[in-house]
């Protein structure tokens, strides 16, 4: 049944199914992952995965060009943010309440819209994509240069944005910032940080890195637009966060899992037809649970995590 | 001034001190009924959805209306569709008494019809048929009860975050539908997956005649009731609550706090299960694959449209049910898609989830209706 995993063909192959898999794993985790270090819990990861998805195919659609599809999935991404920092930071509504809520409201919103802006619904739509990038001579490398170096160019931004928040949290003042006002926003507020803006600045930014995880879906996998698409996407990658214990280096390792397992789901439905595909397309999500509950030690999250601040309140 | 209705014997000074503290009363009532000005504003934003569609936000509402609530057939097909969001929502109202959220009622759902139609198929002839409808019943909410277990559990001594946990069993449960459906219980010869019908001894009665209107509505009316009481009167629903206020509180206290996170999970998990039951034996007769349109999700609509309130409870699956039948008459009279339906209870959760941040200060209030009057 795992022969394809000692195959080199096959190999290359699952693996590189399991980055383009991860992807948007690795774009809402990252996400997440700035939201929850500066102390706003974004559980509305899932319903930004499919606002951006959403944007993606009206930009594409409107504009003819996967470029716009980008740009207005990242419009989606940042007012869905907004919407959440508004309500969780400012008016201090339980984060939770307005993760759920912000889902929801993307789950109606976008099945309606799809209907009413795509002739046919958003099922029938072929949109103009983003094609693989191959780089010279080292897409050529056996097994490696095909995972690695003939991807599409969304995949080569997800990776460098790990590295750049992982910059941004540990090397840069801004970073430093962010870890206070999600560990003690008092004292980084005595120290003289904003800490609504900085939540703020996070959250947004956040909202519109998951945008383009739905984004990636819509513009190199499907070119369609497909009512609740995001397929729980959003909640693997919280439990990524969980599991990389909010360091981004390690959520990218377990997003890479989950992408992992779930190429091999894909296979090995379609090396088994004759077991019931729902046996392995339910292995993706056993994995994070189980990722989740074998966990080892404690993982301590931001300590003031879900916490809206209250400068009258200390 | 109105000097008051109580005599002339009242001095000014307490009549001005009766009638503000009267206007403290109504803006307060203000307050208690935001709920309805969330429900209002989301309808009314709604509104600029059927004008972006194409349609007239009027007709479009007043046919939403007749179609869920003006006439016999309609009523009937409100009733039978709010029955799984009402357990549902009670799925969801009581874990999150306690703090926890459940948002993987779809899957509890599914297990709990998955469990009862096993228990139809399977439970023996001689059995009479009332026993055999309350051992299915039984059955699929223990089903329901187990499978949420899992993420209380996770909870109570792994400290696993419940909401990732259960929203994922969901996908797990749907799925294991999926499997047992196409390789054990599928009704040979059928096109599409699913299960044998249940034997008529089962299929619970309707009681509005030429509809399909089952008794399983009126037991869910029953189990919102027992739910409140057990909030109001019983020792496990004011445990819970404890937990829900403060958990360290509730374990200085001497409650178990691990054993009531993983019983308000099961609780919860046991509602949904019912609700997969009465699809099954109340409406369907089988076990379908993806049988549920989202009623799990559609939960958590019913439990922050009731305030967590499980009598509440009631009123807002009456309400969200009556939006989806009412959908259908709407496109035909406006032709407006029905998922316009879903967009409107998305805005309805945010616009109560707004709503939460106006909270009712007495004190900020008196100080405010002083200052109005000292002004007039």
């Amino acid at each position: 049944m795992f022969e394809f995993l000692i195959n080199p063909a096959q190999l290359a192959d699952v693996l590189s199914t399991a980055l383009r898999l991860s992807i948007p794993l690795i774009f809402a985790a990252m996400g997440g992952l700035l939201c929850e270090r500066a102390g706003v819990f974004n559980i509305a990861l899932e319903g930004q995965i499919l606002f951006g998805a959403f944007g993606a195919a009206v930009g594409a659609y409107y504009f003819g060009s996967p470029y716009a599809g980008l740009l207005v999935a990242i419009g989606f991404g940042m007012l869905s943010g907004l919407l959440l920092a508004i309500l969780g930071i400012s008016l201090r509504v339980n984060q939770i309440v307005v993760g759920i809520a912000i889902i929801l409201f993307a789950t109606g919103f976008t099945s309606f819209m799809s209907r009413l802006l795509f002739p046919g619904g958003g099922n029938s739509l072929t949109l103009d994509g983003f094609g693989p990038i191959n780089i010279p001579i080292l897409s050529d490398i056996p097994i490696v240069g095909k995972v690695l170096f003939a991807q599409n160019g969304l995949v080569y931004g997800a990776l460098l944005l790990v590295l750049a928040i992982n910059f941004l949290l540990f090397r840069t003042r801004a970073g430093m910032s962010i870890r206070a006002v999600g560990e003690t926003p008092s004292a980084a507020d005595a120290a003289g940080i904003h800490v609504f803006r900085t939540r703020y600045a996070c959250v947004i930014t956040g909202s519109a890195m998951a945008a383009l995880g739905g984004a990636y879906l819509v513009l190199t996998q499907v070119l369609l637009f497909s009512d609740k698409m995001s397929a729980g996407k959003g909640f693997i990658a919280l439990a990524a966060i969980v599991l990389g214990r909010w360091q981004p280096k390690l959520a990218f390792m377990a997003c890479l899992l989950f992408g992992f397992f779930d190429a091999v789901q894909l296979r090995l439905q379609f090396n088994n037809p004759e077991i019931p595909f729902q046996v392995f397309a339910a292995l993706p999500y056993l994995v994070s649970i189980l990722a989740l509950v074998g966990l080892m030690g404690r993982a301590n999250p931001p300590s003031s995590i879900g916490r809206p601040y209250d400068r009258e309140m200390r | 001034m109105n000097t008051g209705e109580t005599g002339s014997s009242v001095s000014p000074i307490d009549a001005e001190a009766r009638l503000q503290l009267r206007l403290l009363g109504l803006v307060k009532i203000v307050y208690l009924l935001k709920t309805v000005w969330a429900v209002i504003a989301a309808l009314l934003i709604g509104a600029i959805f059927i004008l972006l569609a194409g349609g007239n936000p009027l007709e479009g509402y007043s046919a939403l209306f007749r179609g869920a609530f003006a006439d016999y057939w309609g009523i009937g097909d409100t009733l039978v569709r709010m029955s799984p969001l009402l357990l549902a929502g009670l799925a969801v109202i009581i874990p999150l008494r306690a703090g926890l959220f459940n948002i993987g009622a779809e899957g509890q759902i599914y297990i709990g019809a998955l469990f009862a139609t096993i228990a139809a198929l399977y439970l023996p002839d001689f059995l009479p048929g009332f026993l055999r409808i309350v051992l299915c019943i039984a059955v699929g909410a223990l089903g329901g009860a187990l499978w949420a277990a899992i993420p209380g559990l996770l909870k109570a001594y792994r400290g696993t975050n419940e909401i990732i946990t259960s929203l994922l069993l969901s996908y797990v449960a749907i799925n294991m539908i999926g499997a047992v459906l196409h390789t054990w219980l599928i009704e040979p010869g059928a096109p599409y997956p699913y299960s044998r019908e249940v034997p008529e001894e089962v299929i619970l009665p309707t009681f509005m005649p030429r509809t399909q209107a089952h008794v399983g509505i009126m037991i869910a009316w029953v189990t919102a009731l027992l739910v409140a009481i057990m909030f109001w009167r019983t020792t496990l629903g004011q445990s819970i609550q404890i937990v829900g206020h403060n958990k360290h509180a509730a374990a200085y206290a001497g409650l178990n706090v691990k054993r009531l996170t993983v019983l308000s999970f099961a609780l919860g998990g046991a509602m949904g299960g019912l609700a997969g039951v009465f699809e099954v034996l109340g409406l369907k007769y089988r076990l379908f694959d993806h049988f549920s349109p989202g009623y799990g999700m559609q939960g958590i609509i019913v439990a922050f449209l009731a305030a967590l309130n499980p009598i509440g409870a009631i009123l807002a699956a009456i309400f969200l049910a009556g939006l989806q039948v009412g959908a259908g008459s709407m496109q035909r009279a406006t032709g407006i898609d029905t998922t316009m339906v879903a967009a409107l209870q998305g805005l309805v959760v945010l616009c109560v989830a707004m709503g939460l941040a106006f909270k009712f200060h007495p004190d900020r209030w008196r100080r405010r209706i002083a200052a109005w009057r000292r002004d007039r």
